[in-house]
């Protein structure tokens, strides 16, 4: 089970990633943020968001248009 | 890969319903990925820091601009865009199919900016100019002018203008 989860389904960009920013700040150190969202854009761009903030993308998936997200906080 | 290091800067400098989401979007983003941001509001963008908003776009000179109806993408001849009460309504259909597709309002992004302490700057020559003061503004512009900016941009990596 992940430390907090963000609903961010139905949101378009930029908010999952504004959204996840923030829902983060919840998250302690090396605690985990599942993020689930519908926008297509959002896997490209949390692999981006995480290359570049230091927080590790664990896992990725897809079920009927709805995409999970699992981050590490390690940045 | 840190981004602490990195920073951007946005001249923006329209105001409408259109223009007004790159800027945001982008700063509210970069924020969030660790980037200091400094946006500099001049000419028509600086409305964009009015308290109240009210948006709205033009189609005229804007062939690009067409909205999906009724199964195909319908776009409004420049000869049709003079009609009185044509772009409040274009508007009004624009901001409907934000809100139905999930884009956030420009207001809640502009919001957001402020929260993640994205500097923001009114250009002194433009609120002259145009008759504004900080007291018509959200909380948090700086008043500022090209010297000002040029300052910001030769320490930001990036320098976009919009």
């Amino acid at each position: 089970m992940a430390d907090h989860t963000l609903d961010a389904k139905g949101m378009n960009c930029p908010l999952p990633i504004l959204k996840a920013r923030k829902a983060l700040k919840e998250v302690p150190a090396n605690g985990t943020l599942e993020i689930l969202a519908t926008d297509p854009g959002s896997v490209a761009d949390f692999e981006a968001f995480c290359r570049q903030t230091g927080n590790e993308l664990m896992e990725h998936s897809e079920d009927g248009g709805t995409y999970r997200f699992l981050i590490k906080k390690t940045g | 890969m840190s981004a602490e290091e990195k920073s951007m800067s946005i001249i923006v400098t329209k105001g409408s319903l259109d223009w007004a989401y790159p800027p945001f979007i982008l700063a509210t983003t970069a924020a969030a990925m660790g980037l200091p941001v400094t946006m500099f509001f001049t000419f028509y963008g600086l409305p964009l820091l009015l308290k109240d908003l009210n948006l709205q776009l033009t189609a005229a000179g804007n062939p690009a601009m067409k909205m999906p109806m009724m199964g195909a993408h319908m776009g409004l001849p420049n000869i049709l865009t003079a009609i009185p009460g044509i772009d409040a309504a274009c508007s009004k259909m624009m901001k409907n199919l934000m809100n139905k597709k999930g884009v956030a309002p420009i207001e809640d992004l502009r919001e957001l900016a402020v929260e993640a302490e994205v500097r923001l700057i009114a250009c002194q020559m433009t609120m002259d100019l145009f008759e504004y003061s900080l007291d018509d503004m959200i909380e948090g512009p700086e008043l500022g002018g090209a010297a000002t900016y040029i300052e910001v941009a030769t320490q930001s990596d990036i320098n976009l203008f919009i």
